[in-house]
């Protein structure tokens, strides 16, 4: 990048908040996925202001930009594939109005989700969407991703919880959509925009709305013997309309490595395990752990355990939302998917994976969203056998393909970015792609913003995953690190 | 367009749908007039495909295209700025699959959505759409509409349970987006947009729901108040209490008279009421123990809020009390010759403001103004002139002019659901919706790059 840009950058932001060395970028050239790409300048900015002047910026040097909250994204959504600007939201991270009457919070992009929740929990209240890294991603993260967790089984992924957003359109105007109000009285800009990935415009504030805490919460812990019945559980309580606050799966190999990291008391010897959580006022919840206990045993369930206090419901939780980290241990490196199936089709999903796992030869390991039929199977590898991460790639690849074949969708909660952008055409026609190019010509019509992403660029897997760009990580290049 | 012209549209249109499925007779159009506005065309369209084509028709015609379902809701919205086709989707019908087992249901926009709830209920679930007309609406129209329903207390709006949609794009391709899973992120969410649209985006040929299980019980509760200080007390209350009913609704005493007099249940409690009573209706769901505990917290919260009298109500007549506020906007417009419907939405901090604001605007006007708040952030009002009240529309206009010096003291937006068409020209239903009308534009032009879907329909002429 030409030094003159980096020293208008940072002549807008000032030069501590500008980042420009190789060894700087390095930190941003990936997130949650396997996916790299490294930007030429990453900058932070602490106002609208600055993004604005950002963006005319870059306008003006026709370079690419992107938005980034915390990088933990498993979709390269937030990764500068085109190269140029990343504007980082870190530093916009002010909780700017807690509207406790309203139940709605005004905050900047980079507040950290969790932190959301901790500011406002005195008043009994709560941010609903939980993703497993809710505290260090942020809530402009999950506006752009329209990002979910375990909790979103009850109560809707992040569109459900946003009624306002600031945007900084790619040419550079500041525009306001919704606010606290409840409903839209024209379009729902707001449901268009939040799960735009970045592409549309650059989010610099946002209305989110603050749930009220339940009365009662009981965190059961189901063991199971077998994958099979603690899946065939899952299909069971849905049919039963039984909805619990979350319900989530972790097999036994999975559980095993989690144990050894967190020590929660998760058993070592069984095939997998529910974590199911029920929430609301008292009487519902003793009457809905009693129809899920029912559920349970008919499907053979070793024991229930049920959470006596908060601390052991806390522990519960802290194996299911560090699991990945666990799994870092037994791995240099690992591949989350992120997939949806219809719940009613959870064991012949399961299966499947588990057969495809078998299959390639690597360790695939499964914890998930089971309740509203999240998949996350994990496929671990080593990055420094290329190999092994071309099988990777190829077998989470297969299993997409699965699960969008027996009436699934590609993502649940982390989005298209460049992971999933050739792989839309398993979802879309050549219709839908041209509505969706008019609509990104609308916002987007030079594509300055996040280019490469949500399209399929007309390649093949291979081709943009394994990029030969100078750039590119040693991983992609077969080069071992 | 001269004779020639339109017999060779008419041969193309014919062709796509057949001859029976067209019709050019004046008497038959006027069913699908809309505020006086009569299109050309009735064309009955039998798949999403032959939609499609009507549709590419249209754009090389350069014709406007209104897409009706049981035309019950036509009459919201601005008149058409012109209007040669109404297509009518109500043979593109039925479900197109249903998974129970999944809590998700595909349906063909051209079904009612009194056959779904009664499909849905044999498996015992619902959708919780409960909108006005509901005996005759289709789902498509429902969402066009994008009327809401008294159970979005607890679940929400469209937004939180619409997860899919295919419809017909203003080039004349079928489109679509989301998917028939409960969870995904994958693309943009179009059918989002479609909701409350009035038509103005697309065709909507089918839509998928998450659904909802039937719960054991569902009960409701009335509890009257001597003024609205004592029903808002009330609702204060619920809101801060552990529960999550399913409905709650505050009635104006003119509009508690006009919704519960006619129904017998309700009747005995009205006649106890002085007329200058409010009334709170909650509705809450659940086990039998569940249903207990709600009421018994709610007459022990209405006693606290100073309650005149409260009843709980069993299961039918529950059904009976969602009913009519479901119908309550069509109720209200039913009431007078005249009746001009409109609907605000609201910050709970400033409903008891915006109430009190939007009443006193009405009462200088002497027209009947019933009210009903929903959810603490919906108010429906009305404006009932009397038979052959010359002035009507004069009051009218300075109400809704009043309600303009409202902005910048209050956060809310204001639209006109119902209004008689001759009014419609002179008063601008959309001045108070307080949209980023550029921004919806730029919608507007992707969706509908030749502007062939409900001319003039939407906010902004749009």
């Amino acid at each position: 990048m030409q030094s003159g840009i980096i020293a208008e950058l940072e002549a807008i932001a000032g030069a501590r908040n500008v980042l420009s060395r190789a060894e700087d970028l390095v930190l941003y050239e990936y997130d949650g996925s396997v996916e790299k790409a490294r930007p030429e300048a990453v900058v932070f900015p602490s106002t609208t202001t600055d993004v604005v002047k950002i963006v005319k910026l870059a306008i003006k040097h026709d370079v690419p930009i992107v938005g980034r909250g915390a990088g933990t994204g498993l979709s390269g959504g937030a990764l500068a594939r085109g190269g140029g600007i990343m504007i980082a939201f870190g530093r916009m991270n002010k909780i700017l109005e807690l509207d406790f009457a309203n139940r709605r919070a005004v905050v900047q992009p980079g507040v950290v989700n969790f932190d959301l929740t901790r500011a406002v929990e005195h008043a009994g209240l709560y941010f609903a969407p939980d993703p497993s890294s809710q505290k260090s991603c942020t809530i402009g993260g999950n506006v752009s991703e329209n990002s979910g967790g375990p909790h979103t089984l009850a109560y809707g992924v992040t569109s459900s919880h946003v009624t306002g957003l600031e945007l900084v359109l790619p040419n550079g105007e500041v525009k306001r959509i919704g606010g606290k109000l409840a409903d839209p009285m024209g379009y729902d800009l707001c449901g268009l925009l939040v799960g735009s990935e970045g592409t549309l415009a650059l989010v610099t504030e946002i209305v989110a709305k603050l749930s009220k805490k339940p009365e009662a919460i009981k965190t059961l812990l189901a063991i199971f013997e077998t994958v099979d019945d603690a899946t065939e559980t899952v299909t069971e309580l849905t049919a039963r309309a039984i909805t619990p606050a979350a319900c989530e799966m972790l097999d036994g190999w999975t559980l095993c490595a989690i144990e050894d990291y967190v020590h929660a008391g998760f058993p070592r010897d069984c095939g997998a395990v529910l974590l199911i959580e029920i929430e609301g006022i008292t009487e519902a919840v003793a009457g809905q752990a009693q129809a899920i206990d029912e559920v349970c045993r008919l499907h053979h369930a070793r024991e229930i355990r049920t959470a006596k206090d908060d601390k052991e419901r806390e522990l519960l939780w802290k194996g299911r939302k560090t699991a990945f980290g666990a799994l870092g241990r037994l791995a240099p490196s690992n591949y989350v998917l992120d997939a949806v199936i219809p719940r009613s089709k959870l064991p012949q999903a399961l299966r499947q994976v588990v057969k495809l796992g078998k299959e390639c030869g690597l360790q695939v390991g499964n914890i998930f969203h089971a309740g509203d039929g999240n998949l996350h199977p994990l496929v671990l590898f080593d990055p420094r056998k290329p190999e092994e991460f071309r099988e990777a790639v190829r077998v989470s690849e297969e299993i997409v393909r699965y699960c969008v074949s027996i009436g699934g969708a590609l993502t649940g909660e982390h989005g298209v970015g460049m992971e999933k952008a050739e792989l839309m055409t398993l979802m879309f026609s050549e219709a839908d792609f041209a509505l969706m190019r008019r609509v990104h010509a609308q916002f987007n019509p030079t594509g300055l913003l996040n280019p490469g992403k949500v399209f399929p660029m007309g390649k093949g897997c291979g081709e943009t995953r394994v990029r030969t760009s100078p750039m590119a990580h040693p991983l992609q290049t077969g080069v071992p690190a | 367009m001269s004779m020639a012209a339109e017999v060779s549209v008419l041969a193309k249109l014919e062709g796509s749908v057949g001859s029976a499925n067209v019709r050019t007779e004046p008497k038959e159009l006027l069913r699908f007039a809309i505020d006086g506005v009569t299109p050309k065309f009735e064309v009955r369209p039998e798949t999403a495909e032959k939609a499609a084509e009507v549709v590419r028709t249209a754009v090389h015609e350069k014709f406007a295209v209104v897409a009706c379902g049981a035309r019950t809701a036509l009459a919201i919205g601005t008149p058409p700025a012109s209007y040669d086709v109404a297509l009518d989707m109500t043979r593109i019908t039925g479900i197109s699959s249903y998974d129970p087992g999944d809590l998700t249901i595909s349906v063909n926009a051209g079904m009612p959505l009194a056959d779904l709830a009664r499909e849905l209920a044999e498996k015992k679930q619902f959708l919780p759409l409960e909108v006005p007309f509901f005996e005759k609406a289709t789902v498509g129209g429902a969402i066009a509409a994008g009327l809401d329903s008294p159970l979005r207390q607890f679940y929400g709006t469209p937004r939180d349970f619409l997860i899919g949609a295919e419809f017909v794009d203003g080039t004349g391709a079928q489109a679509k987006s989301g998917g028939r899973v409960v969870k995904n992120v994958t693309g943009y969410d179009f059918h989002k947009l479609l909701n409350g649209s009035l038509g103005t985006l697309g065709v909507i040929t089918r839509l998928n729901f998450r659904t909802y299980p039937i719960a054991s019980a569902r009960r409701g509760f009335l509890a009257s108040f001597a003024d609205e200080v004592g029903a808002l007390k009330f609702v204060k209350h619920i809101g801060a209490s552990a529960l999550t009913p399913i409905v709650l609704e505050m009635a104006s005493p003119e509009s508690a008279g006009l919704l519960f007099s006619q129904y017998a249940p309700f009747a005995s409690l009205c006649a106890a009421q002085d007329k200058r009573e409010w009334t709170v209706c909650v509705g809450f769901e659940g086990s039998g123990e569940v249903c207990e505990r709600y009421a018994k917290e709610l007459a022990r919260m209405a006693k606290q809020a100073g309650a005149q009298n409260a009843v709980a109500m069993h299961d039918d007549q529950f059904a009976a009390l969602l009913e009519i506020l479901r119908e309550a906007p069509v109720t209200m417009r039913d009431a007078a010759a005249e009746a001009v419907v409109m609907r605000f939405t609201a910050l709970p901090s400033q409903l008891a403001d915006l109430l009190r604001a939007v009443r006193s605007f009405a009462r200088s006007s002497w027209m009947t103004a019933p009210v009903l708040a929903r959810s603490e952030c919906v108010i429906y009002m009305a404006l009932l002139p009397r038979a052959g009240d010359e002035t009507a529309f004069k009051q009218l206009d300075y109400f809704w002019k009043s309600v303009g010096s409202l902005r910048g003291k209050l956060e809310f937006k204001g639209t006109v659901v119902f209004c008689p068409a001759k009014w419609k020209a002179m008063l601008d239903g959309w001045e108070h919706a307080n949209v980023e009308l550029e921004m919806e534009r730029r919608v507007k032009r992707a969706f509908d790059p030749n502007g062939v879907f409900a001319r003039g329909r939407f906010v902004g002429g749009m």
